[in-house]
């Protein structure tokens, strides 16, 4: 079985893969970092975000393999040692951003996203077409877009 | 109010663990040596099974097992049932076909399960099920419920596929009711059939001790006593005491997640079986095919009117699909969960509502949020809507003119509504969308080549499911109360053990603001423990928005208890009459004098007991209440939908959403809030993009998150929220309950703005760009005002 290599959360990892396992199943199973969800098989729901060499991938749609090497953060690398929040973890909060939580790291990680490409003031059209990779069932996104433009300016 | 008491947005304790991703969702949770199950599915609608090969796949490197439909039957395990009789209108029983867990004979949708591996991996087991050879005797399968009763006969005990004939209301009053009417007002109505699709797929985690002969589940269970019942009752995997059911942090429900499904008790007979945990977590794809589907209703719908616009008389023939077999509580939804609700917000005097529920080959089909009252909502408001554009009168008015302004209102469908006032929603909405400005907005938007329209959806529904007597007596197998467990601990922190179950709502936070409130003590000293049954006693679970009025009504009825305990407790700490002991704000005082005791050293001393003897007062602080509601209770209000629809492309833009409801008392707006939005997304997402599709040969061709149209949030506006209040009379806080009603009210709001805006009834659900373009090209938009 191939061997892979990589950083998460800061942290050197390894581990036994086969060549059809995916991020998302060597993240949850390997390494039982369970943050990164798994809601869909066709790659839309957006559940299983993570960010990959800093930029947001489905870890659903990557191969363990695909990652040797690469600078993994999933949901547990935001928070800080202590336990303070992320200030877009915290936004999610104050907001109202979410009920269930399932869809919820990977909103966190894509909103992330949207601000790396979009910068910290984001205005609500540009925050739903941007949300078009994540699928929430629970809170009709209203509040998912208030928090998310309050966590990009917390963010500035 | 306080910053943490009723009333109060308070943040919610739970979003710690969910934002972290410390959530501990079912397929989270992993035992030594668990195996996955994967299970073999029928790939026809329809099939005689006449041999099952699994010599192949038990070899496959892995694989501990393989098991069949025809060992399940062998091992005396039982079928999986519906809990609700319903009687048809000749006096017999709903035909209640076999539902083995895995089926031996005969499958019956794509997707029926026939066998399951057992393997190390998921992957390996994967790699095995594709080498379990069955062999099928394809039969001709039924996929359209209106035509189910012709085709051919799917089940031995029922024929003509009927399940029930059933019906509610006086036919003849309603006849005569007609034959006086100046206006009729016919609709055809496809209530489009859904998938709930929570973003978490089902899991089932079972796990035997040999030990002890005892059995565990983990499940994304709404209701884990529920399902400990029927498993053990009905199925008879185990005794009750002997299993355990599990359902920690859920991942959505919406209904869904109510149903006792096949898979959770293949796992656990497996897990017996093979004895190690057995894993089945559900892809997409399985969920398409094996969650409970919701809707599916064919109507005509027919309203008298007089020729001033008053509702004389209502009458609708529905048939409804339950799918290959009855769901846990699939009779009851488009019988007394939909039937009973016709009246709307209006004073009717006759309605007639005749319901045949059908079998057909497909998923079988219960509960999805709303549950028959969204169904029922529909046909009210599209039927008071059509009529008021069909006799020339304002769709707004002509609702005033049959509001019913007395209360308690005994509609001619059982349901007695307690209170309300339905014209302060309408008049709120209208403030709050602009009604007034519509028609030069409307101008405006045509001068872009824009089409706008608005719609109303005055909707009611009766929740806080239910009062025990009432279900029973219409053929509910069991009763609907709740239960609270009230600990009070020495330290003085306090656990609230909840039979509710929370999978979104909140209850970690919501409940903990109404303890802490009553007794006193900080929001944080107060946890609030669900989901598990070797911890909670009995309770029902959570769906019917029933959480807030039955739930929290059993932990108020269980703070009294304390309340009074604590009294005697203070009383002998302060040498005073228990009966001058008063309760306030936390502290315990003698009237009249300066004398107190705080409830944090009121609770220590009831576990130190030394200063009352065991024999007058038992020590101690926990107090158990079952709550069982007097009355539903009837959540009502308006929702206004102005939609834009670009005539090219025929692609509807929601421009303004306006929701005025009225809940009763609130607990927390926040959450109250978030749950009309999320109510409304889905009934958008039933008017505008969903809708379960099987081909004629009943394969489900909207099988995966690309054919089947979730709404995404630029397909969604920001949405208007606002309330009125009259509280609740059957419980003690006055909670309505706000769990359903965004997607009961939002379906109609939506169909009457888009025919509104396009000058033509024939909109059909979803309205997509293509439907709503072909109509167009076959209808006058209406001209500005």
């Amino acid at each position: 079985m191939p061997k892979v290599s990589m950083t998460v959360n800061g942290k050197p990892v390894s581990g036994d893969v086969e060549a059809r396992t995916l991020l998302v199943q060597f993240l949850r199973e390997n390494l039982r970092l369970t943050g990164t969800h798994v809601g869909c098989d066709t790659s839309q729901c957006g559940a299983c975000v993570v960010h990959v060499d800093g930029i947001a991938a489905k870890s659903c749609t990557t191969l363990a393999l695909q990652c040797e090497g690469a600078n993994i953060t999933t949901i547990e690398g935001l928070a800080k040692e202590d336990g303070t929040l992320h200030p877009m973890q915290e936004a999610f909060r104050e907001n109202h951003g979410l009920q269930c939580g399932y869809c919820t790291p990977g909103m966190i990680m894509a909103a992330l996203d949207i601000v790396r490409r979009n910068g910290n003031d984001l205005d609500e059209h540009t925050i739903r077409e941007q949300l078009d990779g994540n699928i929430c069932r629970c809170t009709g996104y209203h509040n998912i877009v208030k928090a998310i433009a309050a966590g990009a300016k917390a963010m500035a | 109010m306080s910053a943490t008491g009723i009333g109060a947005a308070v943040r919610r304790k739970e979003d710690i663990r969910f934002v972290t991703g410390n959530g501990r969702y079912t397929d989270d949770v992993v035992r030594p040596g668990e195996t996955r199950a994967v299970f073999v599915r029928s790939p026809h609608a329809r099939a005689k099974i006449k041999k099952i090969d699994v010599s192949a796949a038990k070899s496959m490197p892995g694989v501990i097992d393989v098991l069949t439909g025809a060992q399940l039957a062998s091992d005396q395990i039982g079928n999986l049932i519906c809990g609700w009789m319903i009687h048809s209108k000749d006096g017999s029983p709903m035909k209640m076909a076999p539902h083995p867990a895995l089926a031996a004979e005969t499958v019956n949708h794509v997707g029926d399960a026939v066998a399951v591996v057992i393997a190390e991996t998921q992957a390996e087991g994967r790699d095995a099920a594709e080498k379990v050879v069955v062999d099928y005797e394809v039969l001709p399968a039924v996929t359209d419920p209106a035509k189910a009763k012709s085709g051919p006969q799917i089940h031995e005990v029922a024929s003509k596929n009927t399940i029930y004939e059933w019906s509610l209301g006086d036919e003849k009053a309603v006849e005569s009711a007609f034959a006086q009417a100046k206006h009729v007002t016919t609709l055809n109505i496809v209530n489009n059939r859904l998938v709930p699709n929570a973003i978490e797929p089902r899991v089932a985690l079972a796990e035997y001790d040999a030990g002890t002969d005892h059995l565990t589940l983990w499940n994304t269970s709404q209701n884990p006593h529920v399902a400990r019942l029927v498993i053990a009752a009905f199925v008879g995997i185990a005794p009750e005491h002997k299993l355990r059911v599990i359902a920690p942090d859920v991942g959505g429900g919406f209904g869904s997640k109510i149903f006792i499904y096949p898979e959770e008790v293949v796992c656990l007979w497996a897990s017996r079986k093979v004895r190690r945990p057995v894993k089945w977590t559900a892809d997409r794809s399985e969920s398409f095919l094996t969650d409970a589907h919701g809707r599916d209703h064919v109507t005509k719908a027919e309203l008298a009117l007089d020729e001033n616009g008053k509702i004389l008389g209502l009458r609708a023939r529905t048939i409804a699909n339950l799918g290959a077999y009855m769901s846990t509580f699939s009779s009851s939804v488009p019988t007394y969960l939909y039937a009973t609700l016709l009246s709307g917000q209006y004073d009717i005097p006759q309605i007639y509502c005749e319901v045949d529920a059908v079998y057909t080959n497909t998923a079988p089909v219960d509960a999805y949020r709303g549950a028959g009252r969204p169904e029922a909502a529909f046909v009210v408001e599209r039927l008071v809507e059509v009529a008021a554009r069909e006799m020339g009168i304002d769709p707004a008015d002509l609702r005033r003119r049959n509001f019913i302004k007395n209360f308690p209102h005994q509609t001619p469908v059982i349901m007695a509504y307690d209170t309300g006032d339905f014209g302060a929603s309408l008049k709120k909405a209208m403030e709050i969308a602009d009604v007034k400005g519509f028609s030069k907005r409307k101008r405006e938007a045509a001068r872009h080549g824009k089409l706008r329209g608005l719609g109303y959806s005055a909707y009611i529904e009766a929740c806080g499911i239910a009062p025990s007597q009432a279900v029973g007596s219409l053929g509910a197998g069991v009763g609907l109360w709740e239960s609270a467990e009230v600990r009070v601990n020495p330290t003085g922190s306090v656990e609230v053990l909840t039979g509710c179950h929370a999978h979104g709502q909140g209850h970690e936070t919501t409940f903990a603001q109404l303890v802490s409130e009553r007794l006193g003590i900080p929001f944080e000293n107060v946890s609030i423990v669900h989901g598990d049954t070797d911890i909670v006693q009995f309770g029902m679970g959570t769906y019917g928005s029933r959480s807030g009025a039955v739930g929290m009504s059993a932990i108020v009825k269980a703070l009294d208890k304390i309340e009074e305990k604590a009294k005697k407790v203070a009383a002998y700490m302060l040498e005073a009459a228990e009966g001058d002991i008063e309760f306030k704000d936390g502290q315990f005082t003698v009237a009249g004098t300066d004398k107190s005791a705080a409830f944090g050293d009121v609770a220590l001393n009831a576990y130190i007991a030394h200063k009352f003897s065991g024999q007058e007062l038992e020590p101690g602080l926990k107090e158990t209440s079952f709550y069982d509601p007097t009355n539903f209770t009837f959540p009502a209000g308006c929702h206004i939908c102005e939609i834009e629809i670009d005539a090219e492309t025929g692609k509807s833009e929601i421009v303004n959403w306006t929701a005025v409801d009225d809940f009763g008392t609130i607990i927390n707006p926040m959450i109250v809030e978030g749950q009309v939005h999320g109510g409304i997304a889905q009934g958008v997402g039933q008017a505008l993009l969903e809708g379960a599709v099987y081909d004629s040969g009943g394969q489900l061709v909207t099988g995966s998150f690309m054919d089947y149209a979730m709404p995404h949030a630029h397909d969604l506006p920001s949405f208007k929220v606002d309330t009125t209040e009259t509280k609740a009379p059957s419980n003690p806080l006055g909670i309505k309950g706000c769990g359903e009603a965004g997607a009961i009210a939002s379906p109609a709001a939506v169909i009457n703005a888009i025919t509104d805006a396009l000058g033509t009834e024939d909109v059909a659900m979803p309205a997509t760009p293509n439907t709503v373009w072909s109509a167009l090209q076959h209808a006058k938009p209406s001209q500005a005002a």
